[in-house]
């Protein structure tokens, strides 16, 4: 089977929904030249006025989208940088999001905002390694951040025939990821459902996108010791809490780890709705930013401000010591 | 250190020359390793930055771009701590937090590079504003690239700055792309329109002669001192490398092969070198490569921050953030 890297993927899903779909359009910058590869022959294939190089004006093109939306289109945006969604922020939660209810359901606004590298760019300083998913969870904007090629096929697909908003956040630490693939197979994962990487009876790891991969190289390293089983929500909102619950009602014990900061962030939403459902044989633990995080350039503490997977393997070791 | 002002024949070669072979060693710099996350080269745009801030006094403030290097040495950063900051060093300008896009030297006026395009226009508007508030008037040079244009916030800042008659220099570095978009393709009306529209005096001036730009940036100044408020000044110019470093790497296709060629045609360096008797002129090459060898053993000696302190800075205040993990 050919090998599918992340950003293929991503590439993949996108000629794919244009394909099934006319009313499928692209826009942002520099989408044509497809800066960040993502958008790589969609001009070509599709014609200008389905792929759109806007002007740098994120907040006018982000409502452009939604009036788009209200009448029949589906948008789907690509935002360079991570903080483009703090520029667009309101547009994204106090337009798209609310027009459905506010208009008494008259409308949806099925707007797809995809930003492929989020989070730490290595180097890329204060104004461009923000990771906020939890943001757009705690508001309510359907997020979704996929951890493996065929998930970001299948939840950007998802997300584009979705009838709401959706955020997809591709880590910058998960696009170079690629996985032997059934092309054929490829397909849209539904939004809300999570997926369970790695089965284990002792403690329920949850990890959040890239930190997927850190979550199963660390039960691979505990594994004479401990059996984890790691749980990728896939979709932040809506959360899969059935499948987590079921998992977390075998395992007893929950650790979280997750790339926001570490106040409001989905991990500790993840561990107040477990402690809510489930009886829990340990305190829980979760591996975050800190508080607040501004990620310095530096590259040793852009690394140290982020979660390891030493911390991983150190809260995992904590949580399963207390046996019941 | 050749001992002319900033603002003479020399004093400005002297600026493009330093910025220019700056840039050349960062871009080695970025191919070692050693400059991790890659630069936005300002090769080809040195005028722009010598010629403005030329005009500019030392108390005076300026905000940079992401393609912030030439801003903050030619207002007079040093260039060992320059390159100390983008090789992420405690010596730093920024203590290694800042890097590239973020470096700032308040000691010189520098109020930092900004990596969010249109962003730095109110900040710059914001800060002259006060220093007259406060009795301690200064003008503010604002730089910003022909993308920045289309942002509202940019606009906004336009017409706070018009409104409140504050001493603001906005510069708008036309170098004909934002990444890959033609400003043709982007830029509905001009440029210098945007401006006029808020009662703004707008100019446009070649970026590529730093004299040029100074004499115009001269005339903006002086209107902000005497109290006529802001100016808005377009350079035309030409960005003669890539967007960004990683274009080194990974081709994209928006400049024309041909365009490419004659790309370098008008160089800074060389429209004021040829200004200068050849004797000087080698005598000032002599020198800042004499500084940038110095700036780079400097910078590639220096310690790196412990990362144990990776949070340090982040509230005034000292409040210590609860850490990631543990309890
Ligand atoms: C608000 C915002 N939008 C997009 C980006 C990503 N980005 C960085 S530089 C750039 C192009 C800027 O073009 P221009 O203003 O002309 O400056 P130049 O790069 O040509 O110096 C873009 C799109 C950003 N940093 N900030
Ligand atoms: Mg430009």
């Amino acid at each position: 089977m050919p090998w599918l890297s992340y950003q293929k993927a991503l590439n993949r899903a996108l000629a794919d929904a244009m394909a099934a779909d006319e009313t499928v359009f692209v826009l942002g910058e520099d989408v044509r030249a497809a800066a960040s590869t993502v958008t790589a022959g969609l001009v070509g294939r599709f014609g200008p006025e389905r792929v759109l190089d806007t002007p740098l004006s994120e907040q006018g093109f982000t409502s452009f989208a939604t009036g788009a939306a209200l009448v029949g289109m589906r948008p789907v945006i690509e935002f360079q940088i991570p903080a483009l969604l703090f520029l667009s922020f309101e547009q994204i939660t106090n337009h798209a999001h609310k027009f459905s209810l506010m208009t008494g359901g008259q409308c949806r606004v099925p707007v797809t905002y995809v930003v492929p590298g989020s989070g730490s760019r290595t180097g890329w300083a204060g104004q461009h390694s923000d990771h906020p998913y939890s943001l757009f969870a705690h508001v309510g904007v359907k997020t979704v951040v996929p951890a493996t090629p065929a998930d970001a096929y299948g939840l950007l697909r998802s997300a584009v025939q979705d009838p709401d908003p959706v955020v997809v956040f591709a880590p910058s630490a998960a696009l170079a990821r690629r996985e032997d693939t059934d092309l054929a197979a490829l397909a849209p994962v539904p939004l809300g459902s999570g997926r369970v990487h790695r089965r284990g009876t002792d403690v329920t790891v949850v990890a959040v996108g890239h930190h997927v991969q850190d979550a199963v190289a660390v039960a691979d390293d505990l594994a004479e010791t401990v059996s984890v089983e790691v749980f990728d929500p896939r979709t932040l909102y809506p959360f899969d809490w059935d499948g987590l619950t079921e998992s977390v009602g075998r395992t007893g014990r929950l650790v979280v780890i997750d790339d926001s900061n570490r106040t409001c962030g989905i991990a500790g939403e993840v561990i107040a709705t477990m402690a809510e459902r489930v009886r829990l044989a340990a305190p829980p633990a979760r591996v975050t930013r800190p508080d607040g995080a501004v990620l310095p350039f530096s590259p040793e503490l852009d690394r140290a401000t982020q979660p390891s997977r030493a911390q991983l393997a150190a809260a995992v070791s904590l949580v399963v010591k207390e046996r019941p | 250190m050749t001992a002319s002002a900033v603002d003479s024949a020399v004093g400005l070669y002297r600026t493009v020359r330093l910025v220019r072979r700056f840039e050349e060693r960062a871009i080695e710099l970025v191919r070692s390793g050693d400059i991790v996350g890659g630069i936005h080269p300002y090769v080809g745009q040195e005028a722009v930055a010598a010629g403005v801030c030329a005009a500019l006094g030392a108390g005076d403030l300026v905000t940079g771009t992401h393609r912030g290097h030439g801003h903050v040495l030619a207002k007079g950063a040093d260039p060992a701590r320059m390159m100390a900051e983008l090789t992420g060093r405690e010596s730093g300008l920024n203590k290694g937090r800042g890097g590239s896009m973020h470096a700032a030297d308040f000691g010189v006026g520098v109020l930092g590079a900004n990596a969010i395009v249109g962003a730095a226009g109110a900040i710059a508007t914001g800060a002259a504003w006060a220093r007259r508030r406060l009795g301690t008037p200064v003008v503010a040079a604002t730089f910003f690239g022909d993308g920045a244009v289309n942002e509202g916030m940019l606009l906004e800042a336009f017409n706070l700055a018009a409104l409140w008659r504050v001493p603001v220099l906005f510069v708008c570095e036309n170098n004909g792309y934002a990444t890959t978009m033609r400003v043709d393709d982007a830029v509905a009306g001009s440029i210098t329109g945007r401006a006029e529209a808020f009662g703004i005096p707008a100019s446009t001036v070649d970026g590529q002669d730093p004299e040029a730009v100074l004499a115009a940036a001269r005339e903006a100044v002086d209107r902000a001192r005497a109290g006529a408020g802001p100016s808005f000044l377009e350079c035309r110019t030409r960005r003669f490398d890539a967007h960004h470093t990683f274009e080194h790497v990974v081709r994209l296709r928006y400049r024309t092969d041909e365009e490419l060629a004659g790309i370098r045609a008008r160089d800074p360096v060389d429209i004021q070198g040829a200004r200068l008797d050849a004797a000087v002129r080698a005598e000032v090459d002599e020198e800042v490569e004499r500084v940038l060898a110095n700036a780079v053993e400097f910078a590639l000696a220096s310690p790196l921050p412990d990362p144990l302190t990776a949070l340090d800075h982040l509230y005034a205040s000292g409040l210590r953030p609860r850490p990631g993990s543990g309890v």
